[in-house]
């Protein structure tokens, strides 16, 4: 199949628009269908394209406008088995996401499907691609449908103001992500990343390469929501339906640290290499205080979705850490934490989906004890908190495993606390509110200081149903048992690292891509066998935080003094966008800074 | 070539950035995030610029002659459009807070907080 490779892109699309035309004609249900059908045939071309370009990374031009070996006039995809894996599990969760809408959305349009498709669409263009330029316009596809989606309650006042936080942010950060490309192409008239590598290559990089470097990466990090970008990500996630949150969570904001390792390694490599150690320090520590500081406001969450969200920003922190450390292991590490954790999260919300369905509430101190018939959802929850805490063999336990080992090779022995600070507390959080939602333990909205009713969460579904349908149940329960076991997927950790091996070969991407050179085959040591220590010690600790938080009056008055300077923290999540974009603006200035003064 | 365009680009920039922080009102502060896109206008057709160069319409030209950057110019109109999609979706957002909350003051937006 000569044309496979473009077919990740463009089924979605089309069906897209085709579903936008046929608005008003189809019946939901067979809208529903084709959806799904559709997203199904997008994972099996994606997954087709991982299975080839395992053997062989696949480079397509379009329009045949092949290069002559020194330049590209064409656009080329670009495709590896990290991003095509990407791409697949793109897929897969938003076929999750669609069977889970199906009934999920009493008024669902036909629109909600297109717009799914859309940003479908412009995920796998993402990771595919190998054209700065394409980079960026699909990351405002992306974007858009996103945005769109996000605000897909319009009669909620709280989405709205969620979405207009998301949008503005991530538009600034898209912006800053322009600007910087074309002072790129300023320096090196290219737009194909290959090319543009091998421009920069023949020079030392100066002041301009490095603020075009960090305008670029801060502009995707914007995106992957790191400390103190991430701001906008809580307001999204706590407002939009479940079913996109899965997506936002899952995928979504994976990919902007995705494309910072992308125009990192094939852009920026051979022009920054020599200064690859303050590059290290800067972006670990960065994900370091977006572990830690996401994790603190984890806890202190009630609503369920948004408890989630602080968690899936903790979780980013430590794939950063993964992309940060520049080696192949931090980077394979960083790839199967983002299936593992991706597809657990992905289960998580759409359990808190099914208690919104159910009660028209995600507040953990509303639901207190009412979860009792809701098994599945308590099974997905207390599933979920095991995933995140790193019990093997869930995939994150594979991945945190992969990130401490790159991390102790090069010396960063700490990095090993914070993952273990973060999955202790995100995965007590999860753990605290499950007990109190499905058991009933804990104390009260009434024993609970500022227990008094807070969030206001609109209903997604018009009526409450007595039953959850079966639609909703199987995507959850499959994707947090998948997440659960995703260690037992034979050689994931050799093949990871492989590909991750080739990700990071700079040399060999430019030569591929302009001269069509066969690929070399790359050796990745075996992967150290996994310590299961780490992920039972934090699983159990964070057993016994939740515990002590639910029964222990004097454990939570003394939490309260821990808590009182959090008020501080609380406040700057003020859902004031000016502030968010000051953040963004402080943030962004502060990563120049440090790339024109440390480095060179 | 002179500099002021790249001055321009940075100065829309930064003032954009400034108006988005401090603004009182959505539709004041969409068309600031529209500003910080014309920054980017502004910085893409510098860069291709040429002094004394023809539009890069190579019908009735001779071969030969200096043209300006036609890429850049590509870039730019993609990215009027992806401007447009932007700022239309963000100015239907603002009307319907408008409805829902009942002002445009992103000061007394607190249905999101801690």
């Amino acid at each position: 199949m000569r044309l496979l490779p473009v077919l990740p892109v463009v089924v979605p699309l089309i069906t897209a628009a085709a579903l936008a035309v046929l608005t008003k004609l189809l019946p939901r249900a067979w809208s529903a269908l084709i959806a799904i059908a559709s997203t199904i045939a997008t994972a099996a071309a994606a997954a087709l394209l991982l299975r080839d370009s395992l053997q062989q990374p696949i480079v397509y031009w379009f329009g045949n406008w092949k290069p002559n070996g020194r330049m590209a006039l064409g656009i080329s995809f670009a495709i590896d088995p990290i991003g095509a894996g990407l791409a697949t599990f793109a897929a897969v969760l938003t076929a999750a996401a669609l069977v889970f809408g199906s009934k999920y959305f009493d008024s669902v349009e036909n629109h909600f499907h297109a717009l799914i498709l859309c940003f479908l669409g412009a995920m796998c263009g993402f990771s595919l691609t190998g054209d700065m330029f394409n980079l960026f316009v699909f990351f405002e596809l992306m974007s858009a449908a996103a945005f769109a989606l996000c605000a897909y309650k319009t009669e909620d006042p709280g989405a709205l103001q969620g979405a207009l936080n998301f949008a503005v942010t991530n538009t600034i950060g898209a912006y800053f992500v322009l600007t910087g490309i074309g002072l790129l192409y300023a320096r090196t008239g290219a737009l194909n990343m290959a090319q543009m590598s091998e421009a920069l290559a023949s020079h030392p990089a100066d002041k301009l390469v490095l603020v075009a470097f960090a305008f670029i990466s801060c502009g995707y990090l914007v995106k992957a929501a790191v400390v103190p970008f991430h701001f906008w990500l809580a307001d999204a996630h706590a407002v939009a339906p479940s079913p996109v949150c899965v997506l936002f969570s899952g995928v979504m904001v994976e990919m902007g640290l995705y494309a910072v390792a992308r125009i990192y390694w094939a852009v920026f490599n051979q022009t920054l290499h020599a200064d690859i150690a303050s590059l290290r320090i800067l972006v670990v520590s960065i994900g370091a205080a977006t572990a830690v500081l996401a994790a603190i406001m984890c806890f202190s969450q009630r609503n369920l979705k948004r408890l989630l969200a602080f968690s899936t920003i903790s979780h980013v922190g430590l794939m950063t850490i993964g992309v940060g450390l520049f080696t192949a292991g931090g980077l394979a590490g960083a790839a199967i934490y983002t299936l593992g954790h991706g597809l657990v999260k992905g289960g998580l919300f759409l359990a808190a989906g099914m208690l919104l369905h159910r009660f028209s509430t995600v507040d953990e101190l509303d639901l207190h004890g009412r979860g009792r018939s809701e098994k599945w959802a308590g099974f997905v929850f207390f599933a979920g908190a095991i995933g995140l805490a790193g019990l093997p063999p869930s995939g994150v336990s594979a991945g945190d495993d992969l990130i401490h080992e790159a991390a102790r090779a090069i010396g960063y022995h700490w990095v090993r606390w914070i993952s273990f600070f973060a999955a202790i507390i995100t995965s007590a959080a999860v753990l605290r509110a499950a007990c109190r939602v499905f058991f009933g333990w804990g104390p009260r909205r009434e024993e609970q200081p500022g227990g008094a009713p807070k969030t206001q969460e609109s209903r997604e579904t018009d009526r409450s149903q007595q039953r959850t349908p079966m639609t909703m149940i199987a995507p959850a329960v499959a994707l947090v048992v998948a997440g659960m076991f995703l260690n037992f997927t034979p050689r994931l950790k050799r093949i990871a690292t492989q590909s991750a091996t080739e990700f990071q070969n700079s040399e060999a991407y430019s030569a591929r891509v302009l001269r069509a050179a066969p690929k070399r085959t790359p050796t990745a040591p075996a992967p150290a066998p996994e310590n299961p220590l780490f992920g039972i010690s934090a699983f159990a600790c964070a057993a016994l935080g939740a515990a002590c938080y639910l029964f222990s009056k004097s454990f939570r008055s003394t939490s309260r003094w821990i808590t009182r300077p959090l008020s501080v923290l609380h406040g700057l999540h003020s859902g004031h966008v000016g502030d968010y974009v000051a953040f963004l603006t402080f943030g962004i200035a502060a990563f120049g800074l440090v790339c024109v003064l440390c480095l060179r | 070539m002179s500099y002021l365009p790249y001055a321009v680009a940075a100065w829309l920039f930064l003032v954009g950035l400034y108006g988005v922080i401090s603004s009182r009102n959505l539709v004041h502060l969409i068309i600031c995030v529209g500003v910080i896109q014309s920054s980017s206008y502004v910085l893409l057709l510098a860069i291709g610029y040429r002094t004394g160069a023809a539009a890069p319409i190579f019908v009735d030209i001779p071969v030969g002659t200096p043209a300006v950057d036609p890429v850049v110019q590509a870039l730019m109109l993609t990215d009027v459009v992806v401007e447009v999609t932007v700022v239309a979706l963000l100015l239907a957002l603002a009307i319907q807070v408008h409805k829902r909350h009942g002002t445009l003051n992103p000061d007394e937006l607190r249905k999101l907080k801690g």
